[in-house]
């Protein structure tokens, strides 16, 4: 019987966009945050991808900035996958919760579940496995957790054997639970009802109600889990995204000359002689690299150009960036959009704001305007 | 005519702040541009017309020496001795102690000069002042000056003028309020009457230490030049002034090792470009010097200012840049050396960066010389300055190394800024 698949084949999507993507500065600058790409591919596509993989049809992005410029971009990539994309365009800033409520002609017009995700999210996402957790416990609410390491950065989920939401904490100052909201859920339409047309905030205004009612169930997540909407977390990111590419899809990782470790290398990426490319390294379409670079950890972004024999070390290049040659950049440097960067130069930790030319060294991690 | 000149020293004990580059060798023969401090002295002496022999005067022992004296005297062709001070004689005591060496074969004039500092010694151009101004007033002594600014003046030995005859008016050595603009280069030609002076100012130490009870007898043959000499001469008219104008320098820290080895380097393009480096592969950009037993990639790019000591090991895509790499050294593939001094055999893995921070005099000040800063700044924390690898000191790849010290065979295994590592 279809019964589930067809389900699945009507269900939908509400992807949080949201605004200005200021942690993800920079590059944020130059491009709206889910059309940055992670490990080759724009963030939202990501997600987009796995929807679809899982019988999403439809997808509503709310968004509350440069809509235009993601709808244009974006338009052609989802016709090609046959995704129907709907741009739901908040005028002021609705929250976490009020873009459902924007939403809602489109989420609650059948009596299907709907997912929602927070854009920032990437992990092997488990769509199938979510619906069908959803349907056995029957309430109002699915919220994916995951386990972190340092838990108290963020909301605390606490929640029984069986998975029933007990209450959430936010930022705990002593250890509650290492299990935290990954930003992945799924609601039945019923939820509107507990939604206004107005900035409100999912966590804090509508969870706790659901959790007292017992509405609210808790989804393990397995596999690994970023919130990638910071450069630290970006990069560390991808050297999980990676690692599951390694135990997945092997092939898709580069095997050419010095490669170490895992890294994605677009085919139109140029790379030089007695480089060594990797770990967790990902290369655009386009990039130059030049002889005798080393590149571990990093994300280079289309077209840039990283000439000979630097070093890079957990930093994102921006596009069209060019990096001179016996250049160390190092600690999460932040390379905005067409950028240059002088030979013999050292950046540690600096952010640089786009169309930027570095000629001195910036030895202490700084913001250069 | 007969002329000689004397070189003095020093030993161990002085030249601390050379450290740790003098730990493992005396300071004196320390490369710059490639050659030992003092044999760029020892090339000005043997420029001057008349010259017989250069006595080097010091505290070193004579086994640290004899090896470099020898090299001397077969390269230059000329006397060259090394005579040892059987202890710390202060900066005249051991010119007098060594007198008769000084005076046998009866120079007419001896030239001094300090071990520690670096110039475009104009040492022809001084005898002949010395000859023709020193004659009518029967000059015992004329020291070499320049100028230096207000502030800086006061860390020098501080001179006035008397410009009608050139003659010493006053002298005072580091002093604590403004004197004079016009410096001590540490560098004179004496008459041979100059023993007298030293003779009288040696009895009557001698006459006091007998007199006093318990005298201590440390020091007791110790003549201060400068404070016992000179400055009892300013005034008389036996004491001579010739400013120059042409580059000079103390050198007292490595970083003024850097800064020498940039004007070293900068002169041998005048009067030696056969000792600069000019080739397609490597790279040379500027004044550089390698030793002819050095081994360069032809894909390194060096200078400007760079000097290669014997059989260094210059590796694949390399940088190198205002600095000075010691004999046997390797630097490997794709690393970038800057102001820094690379100790003997010592050793960079690949991808790594050590970089200094240049002390250069200030350019908007006309005679300005070095920074002379203290090792630690208020707070304590060290002061960027030129990077330094003592010898024997491993790096490894992928680290950077900046503004920092490192001992004699230390293995490094991570990154450091600013740091003495011991």
């Amino acid at each position: 019987m279809g019964g589930k698949d067809v389900k699945l084949g009507t269900m939908k999507a509400l992807i949080l966009v949201g605004g200005y993507g200021t942690r993800l500065r920079p590059l944020t600058l130059s491009r709206p945050k889910p059309l940055v790409e992670f490990a080759n591919k724009p963030m939202l596509m990501h997600q987009i991808e796995a929807l679809l993989e899982a019988g999403v049809t439809q997808v509503v992005l709310a968004v509350s900035y440069r809509a235009e410029q993601m709808e244009s971009e974006l338009r052609a990539e989802t016709d090609k996958l046959g995704i129907t994309l709907i741009f739901s365009h908040e005028t002021e800033p609705l929250g976490t919760a009020g873009p459902l409520a924007l939403a809602k002609d489109i989420l609650a017009c059948g009596d299907e579940p709907f997912f929602v995700l927070n854009s920032d999210v990437i992990c092997d996402f488990p769509f199938k496995e979510m619906v069908d957790f959803h349907k056995a416990h029957g309430k109002e609410g699915t919220i994916v957790v995951t386990k972190v390491e340092e838990p108290s950065k963020y909301g605390v989920v606490v929640y029984s054997d069986q998975g029933r939401i007990e209450k959430f904490v936010e930022k705990p100052t002593e250890f509650v639970s290492n299990k935290i909201n990954a930003g992945m859920y799924i609601f039945n339409p019923s939820i509107m009802k507990r939604i206004e047309l107005r900035p409100m905030s999912i966590e804090k205004e509508v969870f706790p109600c659901m959790a007292n009612e017992a509405e609210l169930f808790a989804y393990e997540l397995q596999g690994f889990w970023m919130d990638v909407g910071q450069p630290k977390d970006f990069i560390t990111g991808t050297s999980l995204y990676l690692k599951s590419v390694r135990e997945k899809n092997p092939s898709m990782l580069y095997t050419g000359p010095g490669a170490v470790g895992n890294s994605l290398v677009d085919p139109t990426a140029v790379i030089g002689a007695n480089c060594r490319i990797g770990p967790n390294v990902t290369i655009g379409p386009g990039v130059v690299i030049e002889d005798g670079v080393c590149v571990k950890r990093c994300t280079i972004l289309r077209d840039a150009t990283i000439k000979s024999h630097s070093w890079l070390d957990s930093c994102i290049v921006g596009w069209k960036c060019v990096v001179g040659r016996w250049v160390r950049l190092e600690n999460v440097t932040v390379l905005g959009e067409d950028v240059i960067v002088k030979d013999e130069i050292y950046i540690n930790g600096g952010k640089v704001l786009p169309h930027k030319a570095i000629s001195d060294s910036v030895p202490e991690p700084q913001i250069i305007m | 005519m007969l002329v000689k000149a004397v070189i003095l020293i020093g030993g161990n004990q002085k030249g601390t702040r050379f450290r740790p580059l003098s730990l493992d060798l005396p300071k004196p023969l320390f490369a710059v541009a490639g050659f030992p401090i003092i044999q760029h002295h020892i090339e000005a002496c043997v420029q001057i017309p008349f010259l017989k022999e250069i006595i080097i005067l010091g505290y070193y022992a004579v086994s640290e020496m004899s090896q470099f004296v020898l090299d001397m005297v077969q390269l230059y062709k000329i006397n060259i001795r090394y005579l040892q001070e059987f202890e710390p004689l202060g900066t005249a005591g051991g010119l007098y102690h060594f007198r008769d060496q000084i005076r046998c074969g009866n120079p007419d004039f001896f030239f001094v000069l300090n071990g520690d500092v670096c110039a475009d010694f104009p040492l022809t151009e001084m005898l002949e002042f010395h000859k023709t101004h020193g004659e009518k007033q029967k000059a015992i002594v004329t020291l070499m000056a320049t100028e230096a600014t207000r502030q800086q003046s006061l860390i020098y030995g501080c001179i006035v003028e008397n410009k009608e005859n050139n003659t010493l008016e006053h002298y005072v050595e580091k002093p604590s309020t403004f004197i004079s603009t016009l410096i001590n280069c540490g560098v004179y030609i004496f008459s041979p009457e100059v023993f007298h002076q030293m003779a009288n100012v040696f009895n009557k130490k001698q006459m006091d230490f007998y007199n006093v009870e318990n005298g201590s007898s440390i020091e007791r043959e110790a003549l201060y030049l400068e404070k016992e000499i000179l400055m009892p001469l300013a005034g008389t008219g036996k004491a001579l002034v010739y400013q120059t104008i042409k580059w000079w320098s103390q050198l007292k820290t490595p970083g003024a090792a850097i800064y020498a080895n940039r004007h070293y380097l900068n002169l041998f393009r005048e009067r030696r470009p056969e000792r600069l480096a000019k080739s397609v592969q490597p790279t040379i950009i500027g004044d550089v010097y390698i030793h002819a037993t050095a081994n360069v990639h032809p894909t390194a790019v060096l200078g400007p200012n760079v000097s290669i000591g014997a059989h260094a090991t210059i590796g694949y895509g390399t940088r190198i840049k205002e600095s000075i790499v010691l004999a046997h050294s390797r630097i490997l593939d794709h690393s970038l050396v800057l102001y820094s001094i690379i100790g003997a055999n010592s050793e960079i893995g690949c991808w790594t960066r050590v970089e200094g921070t240049p002390c250069d005099p200030n350019p908007d000040k006309p005679f300005a010389k070095m920074e002379n800063a203290p090792l630690f700044n208020e707070e304590g924390k060290l002061n960027p300055s030129i990077t330094i690898l003592g010898n024997n000191v491993t790096i490894p790849s992928e680290v950077i190394v900046r503004n920092s010290i490192v001992l004699p065979h230390k293995e490094l295994t991570r990154s450091y800024n600013n740091e003495i590592i011991l």
